[in-house]
């Protein structure tokens, strides 16, 4: 990736200029940092237990209360965030990487290559996402990786028909056919001069699906069909607070806040980072 | 019109063939015996034996999946493993719940968002577009099911002023008990839909037609209400044609939040007693509604919108 560091410190200086870009800014900032040290920041360990303190309220030794099992909210929230990007990231990156790949091949290579793909996307996308995610679980079991594959594989056509645009579109522009005709081979083509072009895009649409992915992962868990207990999730605070709403709101809060609380941080960076990166985008959605 | 619409239903079709025959893999594709998991480890050797046959399993996949399509055509999507019902009659017991949950949140969400786009889009800039905006961008973000469980947890268990569980009983029952549900279905949309027609509502107020009608001392609130809307809401057709799979997919848990009977309600039952026959015939039956919705969507748009029969 080209990108020279002064460019991109031009991009976060715009993210930053914009006020719901900073704010987006800060709120990805803060649970990458909660997850990141997550471990030094807990005041309990999140998984074990202490039945004498279940199902207390807030208190200054337990900021969000405890749960039916004596387990601190506030440290499984904390934990949770590590959960929610441990899937998040490499499933997004994942799918970019490998839509990435496969729109440039549809959009360079032959014909029936293209159409054959394209087909492919399509019938991806024709599952509802939870059904088809339902459905791999049924078959394989829950697990963090099922949750990882299924996101994967049903985002994977939205960055491969991005990709494949833009590889259509760059295909005919003067600076490729240039290129061409000084006998560039494919792979210099593809990788040094499309690949830079195709990127910043992607990067904005990845930063716009984490939310997505996350809040998959935690209605997945939420249904008990994404990690297993007990594994601190925010999916399973909500599934722990859904059975308890009448004895506890403060599970279902702190399972709730900080889901909505990141959808709305990586939303507002990913429009902030679009505006920026890419203001002919702003049209398109 | 008719060689399009022929086009994009050809392609509907290719793409649920294509979307069936990945799923029918999938299925085969899981390590185990299907028979074994359907009637568990205590079965008899001629019980599993009968059921093998039964369903086919000692034929060749090839020879499967054709039996399979058959069925299909049929309408017969298997047999369910516990009661011995046929799954399509279980799967379409359950769909009304869903499709009157669906259309229940796309309506108020619809009729919200194009009031509120509309209204930022004639009022550009004040303080109330400058509000709308925001709201909706908060929206968005609000994923369904967390959605439903805060407004179960507020409206429901504190306030008391909707019921929490079931579908409730004649026509007043059900409206009471669509009211949350719906609500937390719809509220991304609102916004989501705001943004869409503010945005086409600000292009088509610059059009010529519209400074036309103008010029004519039509009044303004008719200029807004008349001609630009009517242009300006084409774009939320297909956005909710196309949304019918995650508005399917919030469904799911909706039902599950509130204890609706449903489709999400059957498949999450059925994956808890591994009922395979009945999650995959969901599967493929709400598939089959999000392909044909989508190409309905497109159909729209193609009738509303001639350019959009030659770009695709």
């Amino acid at each position: 990736m080209a990108k020279s560091r002064s460019e991109l410190g031009q991009i976060v200086t715009g993210v930053a200029r914009d006020p719901l870009g900073l704010m987006g800014l800060i709120i990805v900032g803060t649970i990458v940092f909660c997850a990141i040290f997550a471990y030094w920041i807990v005041p309990f360990d999140p998984v074990s237990m202490n039945i004498k303190d279940r199902l207390q309220g807030p208190s200054w030794t337990h900021l969000l209360g405890t749960d039916q099992l004596g387990r601190d909210t506030f440290s499984r929230v904390i934990a949770g965030g590590q959960v929610a990007l441990q899937v998040a990231l490499p499933a997004v990156f994942g799918a970019m990487a490998i839509g990435l790949t496969l729109g440039m091949i549809a959009g360079y290579g032959p014909k029936w290559l293209d159409n054959l793909l394209m087909l492919l996307f399509d019938t991806i996308r024709s599952f509802p996402t939870v059904m088809f995610a339902l459905a791999v679980v049924a078959l394989v079991g829950p697990s963090l990786q099922t949750v990882v594959f299924v996101v994967m594989a049903t985002s994977i056509p939205t960055y491969g028909r991005v990709a494949r645009t833009q590889t259509l579109t760059l295909r005919n522009s003067e600076f490729i056919l240039a290129e061409r005709s000084m006998g560039a081979s494919m792979k210099r083509i593809l990788g040094v001069h499309m690949l830079p072009n195709i990127v910043g895009v992607l990067a904005v649409l990845a930063a716009m699906d984490i939310p997505t992915v996350i809040a998959l992962e935690a209605g997945l868990s939420f249904l008990g069909l994404g990690v297993k207990p007990p594994t601190p999730s925010w999916g399973a605070l909500l599934k722990d607070g859904y059975s308890l709403i009448r004895q506890t709101p403060w599970l279902v809060v702190g399972g709730g806040l900080p889901i909505i609380l990141a959808t709305l941080g990586f939303t507002f960076l990913g429009e902030s980072l679009r505006d920026v990166v890419d203001p002919k985008l702003r049209k398109q959605r | 019109m008719l060689l399009y619409a022929t086009r994009r239903f050809g392609l509907a079709l290719l793409i649920l063939i294509v979307a069936v025959t990945v799923m029918f893999l999938m299925i085969r594709a899981v390590p185990g015996d299907p028979v074994q998991i359907m009637l568990g480890p205590r079965a008899t050797p001629e019980l599993q034996a009968r059921l093998t046959a039964e369903l086919a399993l000692d034929q060749p996949i090839w020879k499967q999946l054709l039996i399979f399509y058959g069925n299909l055509m049929q309408g017969d999507l298997g047999i369910d493993v516990f009661s011995g019902r046929s799954v399509t009659a279980i799967v379409f017991e359950q769909l009304p719940h869903t499709l009157a949950l669906i259309f229940a949140s796309i309506l108020w969400s619809a009729l919200l968002g194009i009031g509120l786009g509309a209204y930022a889009a004639a009022h550009p800039n004040t303080l109330i577009d400058r509000i709308a905006a925001a709201l909706s961008v908060s929206f968005v973000a609000a994923p369904a099911f967390v959605v439903a469980l805060l407004s179960l947890l507020i409206f429901a268990v504190h306030l008391q002023w909707f019921p929490a569980i079931g579908a409730g009983e004649g026509f007043w029952g059900r409206f009471d008990h669509l009211v949350l549900p719906a609500f937390a279905i719809g509220l991304s949309w609102v916004g989501y839909i705001a943004r869409l027609v503010r945005a086409s509502m600000l292009e088509v107020m610059g059009e010529s037609h519209i400074r036309t009608a103008r010029a004519f001392g039509i009044h303004e609130r008719r200029v807004v209400m008349v001609y630009a809307l009517r242009i300006a809401i084409l774009p939320v057709v297909t956005v909710i044609g196309v949304g019918m799979g995650f508005l399917l997919s919030s469904a799911v848990f909706a039902e599950i939040v509130f204890a609706r009977p449903g489709l999400g309600k059957l498949v999450i039952d059925s994956i808890t007693t591994r009922n395979y026959p009945i999650v995959m015939g969901s599967v493929l039956i709400s598939t089959g509604l999000f392909v044909v919705s989508t190409a309905m969507a497109d159909l729209i748009n193609a009738w509303l919108d001639p350019r959009a029969r030659t770009a695709a």
